[in-house]
């Protein structure tokens, strides 16, 4: 990670103000009059605002919550904010690496302190489930190289395989593409990601952003001994709130045929990534296309098995899904041997049957979990739509509780020694 | 005595355990109160866990804890934000002296009635609000209710407390006469014209909350920069709670926006009839209930040109609206202000000396504050495709107080004869039919999650809990 950029990234504090209704309690709570107003708009000094979190609670519509990673030079100044009718869009990946904000570089952002441990914990406070999350790598994790590529100056990658990757016939498709390298250097681990750029230019002539993917192959290729990698991308038809809308860059890579060239950025991400050593257990809960990295981590540590170079340790998967057609790599997770990985899917929307989510098979899986938990050895990983995160960290914390393991220990523990590792969108 | 543990049961930063005088105070007073609380309090709620916010300190952290409480075990604490000791008095005539920790002789009678008629509000919601419950729209909005109904109530006490403190037998009489006097009562009524009004349906709840606590708001502020340091610092603690009401009222009359305009947009109509038709309040009957809501708040902050707003503030017990955001030189001498007055059938502006009109000045910025609100009404309008906007009215139409009372000015602010008025303000205030349509649809829906047809579900819970958190829990 570059530690020159590190210092010029911040989280900056929002107002959402669709949802603010211009109260005050903000302001007047401030202890450093971060916060100030007009006719229009409460809105959060960037240079002022130390994130000591004294506003959040008083709140009374949730509006004050809002954090978007910004380069410092590039933080929202108050008078752009009190112009503003909803909060800007957080910037992508893609915008963020032309800036020389790394990705998965969350290290380096000065993200203000959720509210101590102990009041998290008894629930008087909210639960911030990415509190939690590490910023930094297990211990035995291979060095990730990150940014050698940007949007100023992108490698070109050539599509060799894109197919379907859930039951046909279905609407909701996930596609599995690979793309070959070529010649140029592009080494990469599980857990990390890449950015395509779609070709073209938006309303306003801009060049389209580039779009973050999680890589679905091992170090060593998807096929073993190649420079090359696959990605794992769902064609996007409709929004978080359910609205039809055509995902540009989706559409772009499902869309993709064998030859086709695309522009490619990363690769991202220096902290979600897997263990080396022997009888390092991994426990992975995803949902979708939170698969990709999970795909990976299984794929290497299966060839690894392979070999017979490797005393592997226990992987637990917990996979949610709306349906067991929508249910990425479903047939080749079927086929993993029984000794190898535990496999417990979830599924949200069959029909006929209640919905059950990941943390509803974690609850079941208590008594395992624990054993697992106990083990300084095992890692965890999280990967799927953001609002899966909090009720997996819940979850975790409920089954740790029970088992008279102290989450406030626990889940100081396991962020500080990089097992558990938390990837949302 | 009662056996009630103070220091456990009313949180507080005034030092209570140790004030005996008070203690006592508080002893004779607590069994009334609570007296008060079962009969008139929200009905039928006595074993409801309710999901409530209690203040247990005036830090961050404090202030807001969430829990499952019985309202009537709820912890109504006293306090006051913290003390500034250098805190100096910043407009009127004492401008630049410190600010009085006791109540000075010559301003007791003034101060008294100034806390006897903010503190009459309070329980005054309560009474207004009690059958509520019968007919909520959903768990989600019947917590909300809860929660202002035992906040109105933690600001009675805020209110008694300043005179059990400071007012010595008077201020004893007077609290006793907080739980008395009673909303709508003929023979006793509450002090101010709006808090005898009926809330008889959520609608007019929300309306209620978003005007008419949105009055409260201005007027809390306006105290909080009083000389009396005591009712600076209760009435600064109390406007952290009551942005909560005005939430509950933005939201609350947003969302049933919300649901009207998907309804009108599902049934391709924008006439009144079909909207009802659909178990939809029509825009036009909203646009009468802010109407009504809206004139009779802005009458609560009484006559346009008023000697005693002029004494209040040069005395220092009350000051503006944001005083200390103002650049003026605080004593306002000289100065003069824009009323409006009705002259041979005209509206016309006069120019009035500002002290006397202060009254004016806080309705005006209520007025701005308000009509920010209604804009961002339109914007879920606006989103929805749909051409209607509603409006604030003028500011003389349906006036009760002050020299605009009784005028017959239409909601765009042109002057009418008595016959057009006749027919005119029907049309401008919700009828007898309207209210009967809009009660009609009060059918009580308590399930986790669910919400009346009427109105759409908030975009988040409370506490980040999800919408369809248990929020209370029947028993």
């Amino acid at each position: 990670m570059d530690m020159a950029v590190d210092g010029a990234v911040i989280k900056q504090h929002l107002i959402d103000p669709e949802i603010c209704i211009r109260c005050n309690t903000c302001e007047s709570i401030c202890p450093v009059n971060a916060i100030t107003h007009d006719a229009r708009n409460y809105v959060v000094r960037a240079d002022v605002c130390n994130g000591c979190m004294a506003c959040i609670s008083p709140c009374p519509t949730g509006s004050i919550d809002n954090w978007r990673t910004m380069p410092l030079v590039k933080a929202y100044s108050i008078e752009e904010q009190l112009n503003w009718d909803v909060l800007p869009p957080e910037l992508t990946p893609g915008e963020l690496a032309t800036e020389g904000v790394t990705a998965g570089g969350e290290a380096g952002v000065a993200r203000p302190e959720a509210p101590a441990l102990p009041a998290a914990v008894t629930g008087e406070v909210a639960f911030n489930a990415a509190a939690f999350g590490a910023t930094l790598p297990p211990w035995s994790a291979a060095h990730a190289y990150t940014n050698l590529y940007d949007l100023k100056a992108p490698t070109t990658a050539t599509v060799v395989g894109n197919f379907n990757c859930t039951e046909a016939g279905f609407e909701n498709q996930t596609h599995h593409v690979v793309l070959d390298l070529g010649s140029m250097p592009f080494p990469v681990l599980e857990g990390q990601s890449i950015g395509i750029v779609p070709p073209g230019v938006d309303a306003n002539g801009r060049p389209f952003s580039a779009r973050q993917y999680s890589i679905a192959s091992p170090r060593n290729g998807e096929r073993p001994g190649y420079n090359n990698i696959s990605l794992t991308v769902k064609r996007v038809k409709e929004d978080h709130q359910g609205k039809p809308v055509r995902g540009l860059a989706s559409n772009y890579v499902c869309d993709l045929r064998v030859g086709d060239k695309v522009q490619v950025i990363g690769p991202f991400g220096a902290s979600f990534l897997m263990p080396n050593h022997p009888k390092s257990n991994i426990v992975m809960i995803c949902t979708g296309t939170g698969s990709a990295p999970m795909r990976a981590m299984t794929e290497w540590r299966r060839r690894l098995r392979g070999s017979g170079k490797f005393e592997g340790g226990k992987l637990l998967l917990f996979f949610g899904a709306r349906t067991q057609q929508e249910l990425p790599y479903f047939g080749p997770l079927k086929n993993l041997p029984k000794d190898f990985i535990d496999i417990n899917l979830a599924f949200s929307r069959t029909p006929g049957e209640p919905k059950r989510y990941v943390q509803d098979l974690m609850r079941e899986r208590a008594v395992d979990l624990v054993a697992l938990l106990k083990d300084p050895n095992t890692y965890l990983y999280v990967c799927g739509l953001k609002s899966m995160e909090e009720g997996v960290v819940l979850a975790l914390r409920d089954v740790a509780e029970e088992a008279g393991l102290p989450w406030e220990t626990l889940g100081a523990a396991l962020k500080a020694e990089g097992r558990l590792h938390l990837e949302t969108y | 005595m009662s056996g009630f543990d103070y220091t456990d049961k009313i949180p507080n930063n005034v030092n209570l355990s140790e004030d005996r005088a008070l203690k006592r105070a508080l002893e004779q007073w607590q069994p009334n109160f609570i007296n008060w609380w079962d009969e008139v309090g929200p009905e039928g709620s006595t074993n409801f866990d309710v999901y409530l916010r209690t203040a247990v300190s005036v830090d961050s952290q404090g202030w807001a804890q969430f829990g499952y409480v019985k309202m009537r075990d709820y912890r109504w604490g006293i306090f006051l934000n913290p003390g500034d000791d250098a805190r100096q008095i910043h407009f009127g005539d004492h401008k630049g002296e410190k600010v009085w920790q006791d109540v000075p002789g010559e301003h007791r009678a003034n101060l008294r009635r100034i806390i006897v008629t903010q503190g009459d509000t309070e329980p005054a919601s309560v009474e207004q609000q009690r059958h509520l419950g019968l007919t909520a729209p959903s768990m989600y909005d019947l917590r909300n209710l809860f929660q202002i109904n035992v906040e109105e109530g933690r600001h009675l006490w805020a209110m008694v407390y300043l005179l059990h403190k400071h007012f010595g037998r008077d201020g004893r009489e007077e609290a006793e006469a907080l739980l008395q006097r009673s909303s709508g009562d003929a023979n006793n009524p509450r002090i101010l014209g709006a808090f005898n009004e009926k809330t008889p349906d959520w609608l007019a709840f929300f309306m209620f909350t978003y005007f008419t606590d949105r009055d409260g708001k201005f007027q809390l502020a306006a105290l909080s920069e009083s000389a009396f340091d005591p009712l600076a610092r209760t009435t600064k603690f109390m406007l952290t709670e009551e942005a909560h009401h005005m939430f509950v009222g933005e939201s609350g009359v947003s969302r049933v926006i919300a649901r009207t305009c998907q309804v009108m947009n599902e049934v391709k109509s924008d006439d009144p009839a079909a909207v009802r038709a659909a178990g939809a309040i029509d825009l036009e009957t909203i646009q009468r209930y802010l109407n009504f809501h809206y004139s009779v708040t802005i009458d609560l902050f009484g006559s346009d040109q008023s000697s005693n707003a002029a004494t209040f503030y040069s005395s220092g017990l009350k000051g503006r609206y944001e005083e200390s955001r103002r650049s003026d030189d605080h004593l306002l001498k000289g100065q003069n202000y824009k009323v409006l007055e009705m002259q041979s059938g005209q509206l016309v502006e006069k120019e009035v000396p500002m002290l006397n009109a202060l009254n004016e000045v806080l309705r005006d910025d209520f007025i701005k504050d308000s009509e920010a609100g209604v804009g961002r009404w339109n914007k879920v309008i606006e989103k929805a495709c749909i051409a209607f906007r509603l409006k604030v009215p003028h500011k003389a139409f349906h006036r009760q107080i002050g020299a605009l009372a009784g005028m017959k000015v239409a909601p765009d602010g042109r002057p009418m004869s008595d016959d057009e008025w006749a027919t005119h303000s029907k049309a401008s205030l919700p009828s007898a039919e309207d209210r009967a349509f809009v009660a009609s649809l009060m059918k009580r829906v308590v399930d986790p999650g669910k919400f009346a047809g009427w109105i759409a579900p908030p975009a988040m819970g409370v506490n980040r809990q999800p919408i369809d958190f248990e929020y209370v829990r029947f028993n």
